[in-house]
C-alpha cells in the first residue's frame, strides 16, 4: 500500500514537472532555467505545508507518502537542476549558473519555511 | 553516430524538455501524450527507488540526511553520463530520454526533501548539521554531474579518434 501511494504521487508529480517546464519554455526564451526553478520552489512550498500539517495532526502518514515522498519528490529534481547549472556554466553563462544555484536554494528554503509557518497558522 | 564537433556542443541545457520534439504543430498533443506517459512511468520507478533507499537506510531524527544526499549525488552523476551518451553516442528512440532523464532520474532525485529536511534541522536547533547539509548537497551534486560528464566526454572523444 505504501509503495502504491509513492508510485501514484510520483506518476502525477513527474509529468507535472515536464509539462510545467514545457509551457515555461514556450513562453520565455531565456537561458535561465525558469521551468525547473518554478517546480522546485513550488514543491518546497507544498512539502513545507504538508510537513507542518503532519506535525499538527492535520494530515495522515499516508498523505505524507502520496503527496510528500511521491508527488513533491517527483515534481522537484536535483539531477536536472545540477545538469542545467553545469551547462549554463559551460556555455559561458557563469553568472546565470551561480544565480541558478543561489536563487534556487534561497527560494526553495524560503518556500519550505513559509509552507511550515502557514501550516502552523492554520492547524496549530 | 559521429559528431564532428566537441561532444559538449550538442548537449542541451535543459535535459527535461527535448527541443527536438515539436510542441506547437497541429496534433502536438498526440505527439506529447506518449512522452507524458513515459515521464510518469519513469517518475514512478525513480521515486520508488528513492523510497526504497530511505527505507533501507533510514535517517535518525535530527541526524544528517545521508541517504537523500547520496540519492541526489547518484542521480546527478548518472544524468551527467546519460546526457552525454544520449546526445553524442546513442541515437536512442525519442522516448528514452523523457523516460530515463526526465522521469527516472527526476523522480529519483528531490529538491523539496532537501530544503524541508534542512528547515527541520535548523528548526530543531541543529544549526551546524543543517548548514552542513545545505552547503554540502549542491557541492557534491555539482561535482558529481560535472565529473561524470567530463569523464564520459573523454571516453567518447577517445573512442572516436
Amino acid at each position: 500500500m505504501n509503495w502504491a501511494l509513492v508510485i501514484t504521487g510520483a506518476a502525477l508529480g513527474a509529468p507535472m514537472r515536464y509539462l510545467t517546464d514545457l509551457s515555461v519554455q514556450k513562453r520565455h526564451d531565456t537561458v535561465f532555467p525558469w521551468g525547473t526553478f518554478a517546480v522546485n520552489v513550488a514543491g518546497c512550498l507544498i512539502l513545507g505545508l504538508l510537513t507542518g500539517a503532519v506535525t499538527y495532526g492535520a494530515a495522515a502518514d499516508s498523505t505524507q507518502l502520496l503527496v510528500g515522498t511521491g508527488f513533491c519528490g517527483a515534481l522537484t529534481t536535483y539531477s536536472t537542476f545540477s545538469y542545467e547549472t553545469m551547462r549554463l556554466a559551460e556555455s559561458g553563462a557563469k553568472f546565470f549558473a551561480a544565480a541558478n544555484v543561489v536563487s534556487s536554494i534561497v527560494a526553495g528554503l524560503g518556500a519550505a519555511f513559509i509552507g511550515v509557518t502557514v501550516a502552523q497558522a492554520i492547524w496549530a | 553516430m559521429k559528431p564532428s564537433h566537441s561532444p559538449a556542443v550538442s548537449e542541451p541545457t535543459d535535459p527535461d524538455v527535448d527541443r527536438g520534439i515539436p510542441a506547437r504543430r497541429p496534433g502536438a498533443w498526440r505527439h506529447q501524450a506518449p512522452v507524458v506517459g513515459v515521464v510518469a512511468l519513469g517518475g514512478a520507478v525513480g521515486a520508488a527507488a528513492r523510497y526504497g533507499a530511505v527505507l533501507w537506510w533510514p535517517t535518525a531524527v535530527g541526524g544528517f540526511p545521508w541517504t537523500t544526499l547520496v540519492v541526489n549525488a547518484a542521480g546527478c552523476a548518472v544524468i551527467g553520463v546519460f546526457m552525454v551518451v544520449i546526445s553524442d553516442v546513442w541515437a536512442a528512440h525519442r522516448l528514452v530520454r523523457p523516460f530515463f532523464g526526465t522521469g527516472v532520474l527526476g523522480g529519483f532525485t528531490t529538491f523539496s526533501t532537501y530544503t524541508v529536511d534542512t528547515r527541520q534541522l535548523l528548526d530543531a536547533g541543529r544549526a551546524r548539521t543543517g548548514l552542513a547539509y545545505l552547503g554540502l548537497t549542491p557541492l557534491v551534486a555539482l561535482t558529481a554531474v560535472w565529473s561524470a560528464a567530463w569523464m564520459t566526454r573523454r571516453i567518447v572523444t577517445w573512442r572516436q579518434t
